[in-house]
């Protein structure tokens, strides 16, 4: 199969910035949006012909679905170390270009709306073309080294697009926050990577994959503290993905990086950049799932589990929507992380794996989808907060339809997607680990309650007092929330099974009834109590707020783990460590090296009154000499 | 004349046609020229070291030999390979920016392009020297100009400032000059005369005592001007008080003699020595790495957060020239050429910033990406730079440093190979405070809705040192490889 176009996937972006970037001022707003959306309109249509190329025209072959790479060096370490930039084609590249490019493309469109009359709108779509050329640059990696490379590139773009509104002090701080913890994670990561580079020689996926290959079958050779290295690689990298997905307790940035543009909350905090984590997982998968009997993965399921309860649980206490959302995307990736978790590798063993993507696939669309409606009911109402909505159905309907079937679609009722894949999930849940799927189903009606919680706060309750009437947004903003919510409803029927698994050869996937009617059932039962709680403004929700007492205001507060990090921020590194170190250096250090030179000073004066010039001194100074001198001859010589 | 001798030659006639010009406008384009001129030897020089390189496998290219004392067998000696030809065509690039942002160099102007002249005679020859005493001469031709430039046009306790430098840089200079004899004294020691030749040195068996005994000497001679733990107070005071320009060539160019002279002088000549030694100064430069990057967060001067940022930095480039292996070396030199661009253009930016606003007091600024928005992209880029983002030079060089480090086993190693890491993290702190603090956030002061427009030269002046940054950066492959080749030598001495 011919990869080549693919490389024009990322670069179309690459150039879309790099023209909106540098001619910034020369360019009409109008024009810039026009840019960015046509721009990735031809990479969607490239990403759209390489799935069909991949999947349908190409097809397996010997019952599996090939690799393709090509590559060249970027730059030498050692002999057999060095950095490749390239593209490598397998069914998860293939499907994460599709994911990427059709978010993508539908914020482009979206923001044409939703930034209009913003005075760094040419900048904003420069910045949403740097991300995307990042993200493709990151699913297309063909070695360690340059998903790290790529995986900075998006962590940048999501700081510069969390701090878009630089004179916001929130978003200032939000954006420092998100960056320095996702770094603090990339810290471990890359120290995985230096273990990976040395132990086997190799950064390359396709050599690092293979499970007949030497790196999988040698992992016992080198043990550090009772686990084989490779096995402390692996649980590095999972901490770097486990920063980039908001995983517990690397999370705290997701939160905060609400204070985005909206578009960018949908695009990256929810699609894409987030996923980046399950991809690097799935990516090395084959390694997680054989070294050291997958005790690696073992890590990422129950991180992926608490992750999926934690943030579930929060999000039932936040009032500011676009949180809700952030942390039904934290839980919602716990889910995917501890699919790949009890995944298995072979034949329907794999289902864990192929669940996890799956549910990556369907739900990049259904929660780029509800932060789109969100932004568009912000955009009515500007405000984030639940207190001012209400009643909202009436002024926006397309909003109201298409919010409803996202939020449907993540409760997993069927047939939507998100039942399809929620199912898999806890189809591989109940067959590797009982414990993580009662966890699962838990959570899943934790979903569905906070879900419509929003959904009847915003849409239904009593109407609030509008400065002026709220009405429905534009086209540009209502049209990808049709296509997306199109999207929602049909994105579940795909035969994921056939197309995208561990082992590359694809499964037979069968709906497994008794669980499915459990896990609706859970979910029905969550949409009935937000239904009773929600639907008509009433005092049920505070009496049991109060009724729970400390945890509510726990869960409300996220259990404080933003004041812990702060305090060991604050009050410990910069209090107890930078702050001494910074006396330290002016007090002592520098004190040292003035102090001598001082001392010098000192003592040059303290002598310089020998040198008096006057001859009386010299003259007693020679005669004290002689006698000296001559006593010391006489009496103290030996002869 | 040999395309050596001329990187002394032109800025030498640059000098003399300066003494005659009469004011501003005739020293800077004198300046301009001259520098012009040099740039393009530079760039010249590169492309006739890549052609040599591929017919010629000496060590050092280009040689020349003149005696120049013959009672001690002194030579002015020259050459040069792949490391030294980065380090021209960086400290080329520096000057001729530096030149463009001090357009305005209203004090004695004749006076200062002259010293900032003489200071970058000083650099271009001790890069091309392979004499050791030639190489010390030069070296002294560098660091003295320092203290009338920062004495004369500086700012602040300008006086103590350049005292103190120059203090603490002749000390190390006599410590090394006891080194370097010492080396001196023991070239010959399978027979033959006394000699200062770098290369001749290089194969005379010195005995493991006497390795021992000069290679601390040496180490900590040249490494003083590289901010080793403890003896960089100097480096922040010095920065704070000299002018722009000054900082500039200081940081991007001065502080890169240390490296240098170090690799070239106490590594490659007393390899046993460096090996019964590293131990020590590994711990000193992986405390500088992290201890420079936490004393950074703290400061609120911009000028010293750069330089501590320096510190740390340059920490990262002693501790990998210690690390012993082609892929740490590769990465020091590296990282001395990215951190050169880049602190040179972080001083000059400052510069921009304190002479339209003058504070550098980051708490007293804000918002300054609405009023000067392009002086402070390109700061925000250098920052991102600065904190080692893949695209630009800084990456390119810490992943060949840690990959190297990661090379070398034992526990030891690896605690400090982990800690020079964790840089990344502590780096980008402080680099985001000032972002957030002095870039972003509302305006502080009314004043600074007026601020003057970035004018044409400084936006030159900036280009200059930002495209190299991001060609490395992007391209880094030229030039990993060009500087791998010639560490070959190196490594000999090792085995």
């Amino acid at each position: 199969m011919d990869i080549s176009y693919i490389i024009l996937i990322p670069i179309i972006p690459l150039v879309v910035f790099l023209l909106l970037g540098i001619f910034n001022q020369k360019i009409k707003p109008g024009i810039s949006g026009y840019v960015g959306v046509f721009g990735l309109l031809a990479s969607t249509t490239l990403s759209f012909y390489a799935a069909y190329q991949y999947f349908f025209v190409y097809g397996k072959v010997d019952g599996v679905f090939q690799t393709f790479s090509e590559k060249t060096v970027w730059m030498n370490f050692t002999d057999t170390l060095h950095i490749d930039m390239g593209i490598l084609v397998d069914p998860i590249s293939v499907m994460m270009l599709v994911v990427v490019s059709v978010v993508s493309l539908m914020v482009h469109m979206y923001s044409r709306g939703y930034m209009k009359g913003d005075e760094g709108y040419t900048k904003f779509f420069a910045f949403l073309s740097l991300f995307t050329f990042s993200m493709y640059g990151l699913v297309l990696a063909t070695n360690l080294f340059q998903i790290y490379i790529f995986w900075e590139l998006v962590g940048v773009s999501s700081y510069l697009l969390i701090g878009y509104y630089y004179t916001k002090t929130a978003a200032i701080a939000a954006a420092k926050k998100a960056f320095i913890v996702t770094r603090f994670a990339d810290f471990g990561f890359l120290i995985g990577i230096l273990i990976i580079g040395f132990y086997t020689g190799t950064f390359d996926f396709e050599t690092l994959n293979n499970p007949e290959g030497s790196v999988i079958l040698n992992w016992a050779a080198t043990s550090f503290m009772g686990l084989s290295v490779i096995t402390w690689a692996l649980i590095l990298i999972f901490i770097g993905g486990a920063g980039k997905s908001a995983m517990f307790p690397l999370h705290i940035w997701l939160p905060d990086a609400m204070e985005g543009p909206t578009p960018v909350s949908a695009l990256i905090h929810a699609a894409t950049m987030v996923v980046a984590g399950v991809f690097l997982v799935a990516r090395l998968f084959p390694m997680f799932y054989f070294v050291e009997d997958g005790f690696a993965l073992n890590i990422v399921a129950y991180v992926g589990a608490f992750s999926a309860l934690f943030a579930a649980i929060i999000a039932i206490t936040q009032t500011d929507i676009k949180r809700v959302l952030a942390f039904s995307t934290m839980s919602q990736l716990g889910y995917m992380m501890l699919a790949l978790g009890v995944s298995g590798y072979e034949g329907h063993e794999g289902v864990g794996y192929m669940a996890s993507m799956f549910h990556l696939f369907t739900h990049a669309m259904f929660k780029a989808l509800l932060f789109l409606g969100a932004g568009s009911v912000i955009h009515a109402v500007h405000s984030n907060y639940l207190k001012d909505m209400g009643g909202l159905r009436k002024y926006m309907p397309i909003t109201n339809i298409t919010f409803l079937i996202a939020a449907l679609a993540i409760a997993g009722v069927p047939p939507l997607a998100g039942f399809w894949s929620k199912d898999e999930i806890l189809v591989a849940a109940f067959e590797h680990n009982k414990l993580i799927y009662y966890v699962g189903v838990f959570v899943a009606g934790l979903t569905a309650f906070y879900m419509f919680r929003i959904y009847f706060g915003i849409f239904w309750g009593k109407e609030r007092t509008y400065d002026h009437k709220p009405k429905e947004s534009p086209l540009s903003m209502t049209l990808p929330l049709i296509v997306l919510a199109f999207l929602s409803v049909t994105a579940g029927f795909i035969p994921f099974s056939e197309f995208v698994t561990a082992d590359k050869a694809g499964f037979e996937a069968h709906l497994n009834y008794p669980l499915a009617a459990v896990a609706t059932g859970v979910g029905l039962i969550g949409i009935v109590l937000a239904w009773i709680f929600y639907k008509n403004e009433n005092s049920l929700s505070d009496r049991y707020a109060k009724a729970f007492g400390p945890l509510y205001k726990w869960a409300s507060d996220k259990f404080y783990f933003d004041e812990i990090y702060m305090f060991v921020a604050k009050k410990i590194l910069f209090k107890r460590v930078s702050e001494p170190i910074a006396k330290f250096d002016k007090k002592y250090v520098d004190g040292t090296m003035v102090g001598i030179g001082n001392k010098t000073v000192l003592t040059s004066k303290k002598i310089k009154g020998i040198q008096s010039g006057k001859v009386q001194d010299y003259a007693f100074a020679f005669i004290a000499g002689v006698v000296v001198l001559a006593l010391v001859f006489i009496y103290l010589w030996p002869n | 004349m040999d395309i050596l001798s001329l990187f002394i030659v032109v800025p030498v006639l640059t000098i003399l046609v300066l003494v005659f010009t009469r004011n501003l406008k005739q020293a800077r384009l004198v300046s301009v020229v001259g520098s012009l001129v040099q740039l393009g030897m530079a760039i010249n020089l590169v492309f006739a070291y890549l052609k040599e390189r591929a017919i010629n496998s000496d060590i050092m290219v280009f040689t020349k030999d003149v005696v120049w004392f013959e009672q001690f067998n002194i030579h002015y000696t020259i050459g040069v390979d792949g490391i030294s030809v980065a380090l021209l065509l960086l400290t080329a690039i520096v000057v001729l920016a530096g030149v463009f942002i001090s357009w305005k160099m209203y004090d004695l102007p004749k006076e200062f392009f002259i010293s900032l002249i003489v200071l970058s005679i000083g650099v271009y020859g001790f890069f091309i020297s392979i004499d050791l005493f030639t190489m010390f001469v030069f070296f002294e031709i560098a660091v003295i100009p320092m203290y009338l430039l920062i004495g004369i046009w500086g700012s602040g306790p300008k006086e103590y400032s350049a005292m103190k430098l120059t203090l603490m840089l002749m000390g190390a200079s006599a410590v090394l000059l006891v080194g370097i004899l010492g080396i001196y004294f023991n070239s010959n020691a399978d027979g033959g005369a006394l000699t200062f030749n770098i290369l001749e040195i290089a194969k005379a068996n010195i005995p493991f005592e006497v390795q021992k005994l000069f290679f601390p000497l040496t180490f900590i001679g040249f490494a003083v001007i590289g901010a080793l733990f403890p003896f960089h107070t100097w480096s922040p005071d010095g920065h704070a008080s000299a002018p722009t320009a000054v900082s500039m060539l200081h940081a991007g160019v001065l502080m890169k003699l240390g490296g240098y002279g170090v690799f070239r002088v106490a590594m490659y000549l007393l390899p046993e020595g460096a090996l019964h030694w590293s131990w020590i100064f590994i711990i000193l430069s992986v405390i500088g790495v992290v201890y420079g990057a936490f004393s950074a967060i703290k400061q609120t001067d911009l000028k010293y957060i750069n330089a501590y940022s320096s510190v740390s930095h340059l920490g990262l480039v002693l501790f990998a020239l210690l690390m012993l292996n082609k892929t740490a070396w590769n990465g020091a030199i590296l990282q001395s050429l990215s951190h050169g661009f880049m602190t040179a253009l972080f001083f000059a930016l400052i510069g921009m910033i304190y002479s339209r606003t003058h504070t550098r007091d980051i708490t007293k600024l804000g918002g300054l990406l609405k009023v000067i928005p392009f002086i402070s992209v390109i700061y925000v880029i250098a920052g991102l730079a600065s904190l080692g983002l893949p695209g630009f030079s800084g990456f390119v060089a810490e992943m060949n440093i840690f990959v190297g480090a990661f090379q070398q086993e034992g526990l030891f190693m690896r605690i400090a190979t982990i800690l020079s890491v964790s840089v990344i993290v502590i780096t980008a702190v402080y680099i985001l405070r000032v972002v957030g603090i002095m870039l972003m956030g509302p305006i502080k002061n009314e004043s600074y809705l007026t601020l003057e427009k970035v004018t044409w030269y400084e936006r030159f002046g900036i280009l200059l040192l930002l495209i190299p940054i991001v060609g490395i950066g992007v391209a880094p492959l030229w030039l990993s490889d060009m500087i791998l080749e010639s560490l070959q030598p190196f490594i000999q001495g090792l085995l």
